[in-house]
């Protein structure tokens, strides 16, 4: 751990560093660096192809302005592109190959991967700086036909699956950090669920960004066949650096017909220093296609870490009777901020879409509110309720909603509401009179009104949830 | 148990308490009255805790000097302050408030924290006592409430929090007939000779059910005057204009 020159430990604590041996790509940003990425994952040639491709339409994309919070302007060529343990160069075939050190540095992220093994319930993917390093429970989810693999053995093993989906979501030429990610993406998950398959366990992938200056580009593929159900989870830290790190994944969800897809994240990369010096930028392309009727995608995100966090979980409504859901929590603190919502983009027929999205604000952060819901003119019968409430803490800080809405068919109907409300003076007292001390208090008040979003995460996590919604507010009161 | 020496508060540059005196020993009920103005809610949040107030004089609370310490802390040595206008928290299910609050009292008593099973078996016991539905106890706190729900609700956090010192500001406010019984009939029942209450309210009404011991009338920041129970019938004949 090199923790000597990093204060405040306390306040994050993912914030230690691992020291082990990293493989690293030349740095810097170029034709080269991708081959070195593809060859170094032994990738077929239509995969390094597909990556020069993006890297082709990168070199005339701009990088997007237009966000609420601006950050300093990000040397593409000062980055590793590539950085894996040294240990895992050869992929780990079981829990014993692994780095102990990797190992420990689980365990005290709380995710003991050799228990996990022994205990039911939960099939992890761990991803460490740009390598998965392990997949527990492969053997129970194959019997099932389950596929749950990093995203490289994907590549390898299941082509045609990664062919057919891979960028069907997020096109090649999407943006510009989505496409940046579609040229030098490192590593990440792959979940296909083959038809009228209900997954039996949560799946879950943990991102760890270790190695210093190196940007995490992970990828991410579910492909949710007709009538299947699966419930995922990602929850990501880092370690604490006075640098900013670009933190820039692309996820893509497809869901076929009456399938659906839960995926839940949370998001506590380092947020910077009490002085907003530091943090990741967490800029994410997540975009899920309810492709068949009756599909339906659901996305829950609790962000609390990053210095600057700006993605749009969005879905697109293409089949008939397909359901959108998005719920959120964004909390800001310090120096924090945030431009997140979503985008519900309303396709087919009797398509429906809800939007629950609770911004808390403290110190001087600022947290935004993003969101367009676009109801197409063939989108008969559609619905929307959109529900934005900010919560103030403090008065430096600041709540902002700004909610795109577009209805281009008589029948469909947009609902939206939004509150904007500061964490009562009145309410403390009560709460103090009653034995709780301020920062029981916040937790209290906080995590009710939060509920709504917190309830839709799967128990196991709910709870590791709630507490860090308390410890993200820490000192933000009083 | 409370011993209160020239008091005097002072917000945003109003001097509210001008110099009382009270002393409440075990097992004693006082009743506060007074007209609108005089100071009964500002005694009620000062002794409490409450932020914002320039605090002169003592207050004791058995035999410890508490003007220093914060709200929580005199909530957790026995000092409870039935609100007059409860406040409502949205999204915090009553059941998860009231077992937050017992565990953390218990927890600065040094005593063991309560499960969720036995703590759902002792709120239900008390609950109905209080004849107060069950339904309730799963609802957001005070979300929704009527004013007489709300304030049943007080007295239940009330005789689960087993203070020593119950202070209940205008909690008969709002209230009709069987309400106000509920409220009186929970206080009696919890009523020992170890504890003490403080009962501010402009009304006799409550004092017929809930016999005082002494009735203190205050007025523009001092107690004017004090008595037996036969004090309040009299105010409520004479006004407090009549104390001349």
């Amino acid at each position: 751990m090199k923790t000597e020159d990093l204060k405040n430990t306390q306040d994050y604590k993912y914030g230690f560093t691992t020291d082990i041996e990293n493989i690293r790509a030349p740095k810097g940003l170029n034709d080269n660096t991708i081959k070195f990425i593809s060859n170094i994952k032994k990738e077929p040639n239509w995969m390094l192809e597909w990556r020069l491709k993006a890297y082709n339409r990168l070199k005339v994309l701009k990088e997007p302005n237009w966000q609420k919070p601006k950050y300093p302007k990000i040397n593409y060529q000062d980055l590793y592109y590539y950085s894996a343990p040294k240990s895992a160069s050869e992929k780990p075939k079981s829990l014993e190959e692994i780095d102990p050190k990797i190992l420990e540095t689980y365990k005290k992220l709380g995710i003991p991967l050799v228990e996990q093994k022994r205990l039911n319930g939960i099939a992890v993917d761990a991803v460490f700086d740009s390598v998965s390093v392990a997949t527990t429970f492969k053997d129970e989810l194959t019997k099932q036909g389950i596929i749950f693999c990093s995203i490289s053995e994907a590549i390898q093993k299941h082509p045609e699956l990664v062919k057919k989906y891979l960028g069907s979501v997020i096109p090649l030429s999407d943006h510009y950090f989505a496409t940046l990610n579609s040229a030098v993406f490192t590593d990440g998950s792959f979940v296909y669920i083959p038809p009228k398959t209900k997954c039996p366990m949560e799946l879950s992938t943990y991102f760890r960004i270790n190695a210093s200056e190196t940007g995490q580009f992970e990828r991410t593929l579910i492909i949710a066949d007709k009538g299947s159900y699966v419930s995922y989870l990602e929850g990501c830290t880092a370690p604490m650096r006075d640098e900013n790190q670009l933190h820039a994944a692309n996820v893509e969800l497809i869901a076929l017909d009456d399938a659906e897809i839960k995926y839940s994240t949370v998001q506590n990369w380092y947020p910077g220093d009490e002085k907003g010096v530091g943090g990741i930028y967490n800029f994410v392309t997540k975009r899920g296609a309810c492709r068949g009727k009756n599909s339906k995608i659901s996305w829950t995100q609790v962000e609390t870490g990053s210095a600057i966090t700006w993605k749009y979980p969005s879905c697109i409504l293409q089949g008939d009777n397909s359901v959108g859901e998005f719920y959120s929590i964004a909390i800001t603190n310090n120096f924090q901020k945030a431009d997140t919502g979503t985008k519900m983009i309303h396709l087919g027929k009797n398509t429906k879409s809800k939007i629950i999205s609770k911004g808390i604000s403290a110190g001087n952060a600022d947290n935004m509110y993003r969101g367009l819901v676009d109801i197409k003119n063939k989108a008969t019968n559609s619905r929307n309720y959109t529900q934005c409430d900010s919560l103030l803490m403090g008065n430096k800080c600041g709540a902002h909603t700004v909610p795109y809405i577009k209805n281009s068919n008589a029948t469909s109907t947009i609902e939206h509401e939004a509150t904007t409300t500061k964490i009562n003076e009145e309410q403390l007292y009560y709460c103090n009179q009653r034995g709780l001390d301020q920062e029981e208090a916040v937790s209290l008040i906080v995590n009710g009104f939060c509920k709504e979003v917190l309830q839709q995460l799967p128990m196991e996590f709910a709870v590791e949830a709630q507490k860090l919604v308390a410890i993200s507010l820490e000192g933000s009161v009083g | 148990m409370l011993n209160i020496k020239n008091l005097e508060a002072t917000i945003d540059s109003k001097h509210i308490l001008k110099g009382l005196n009270l002393d409440i020993k075990p097992g004693e009920v006082h009743a506060i009255m007074g007209p609108n103005g005089s100071g009964k809610s500002t005694l009620a949040n000062v002794l409490s805790g409450k932020n914002g107030y320039e605090i002169k004089g003592k207050i004791q609370f058995n035999r410890e000097n508490i003007n220093e310490l914060s709200t929580e802390e005199r909530a957790q040595k026995g000092i409870f302050l039935a609100f007059q206008y409860p406040l409502e928290i949205p999204g915090v299910n009553t059941n998860i408030f009231l077992k937050t609050s017992l565990n953390a009292i218990r927890k600065a008593k040094g005593e063991k924290e309560l499960d969720t099973l036995t703590f759902l078996k002792l709120i239900k016991e008390k609950a109905n006592e209080l004849g107060i539905d069950e339904k309730f106890l799963s609802r957001q706190l005070n979300v929704g409430f009527s004013g007489g729900e709300k304030k049943k609700n007080e007295i239940l956090q009330m005789k689960l929090l087993e203070p020593k010192l119950s202070i209940l500001d205008e909690t008969d406010s709002g209230l009709d007939i069987d309400a106000l019984r509920i409220v009186a009939d929970g206080v009696n029942s919890y009523k020992n000779k170890n504890n003490a209450f403080l009962i501010i309210t402009h009304y006799q009404r409550l004092l017929d059910y809930i016999k005082p011991d002494f009735i203190h009338v205050l007025s523009n920041g001092k107690i004017i005057k004090t008595g037996d129970a036969s004090l309040g019938v009299q105010l409520e004949k004479t006004g407090y204009i009549g104390l001349g």
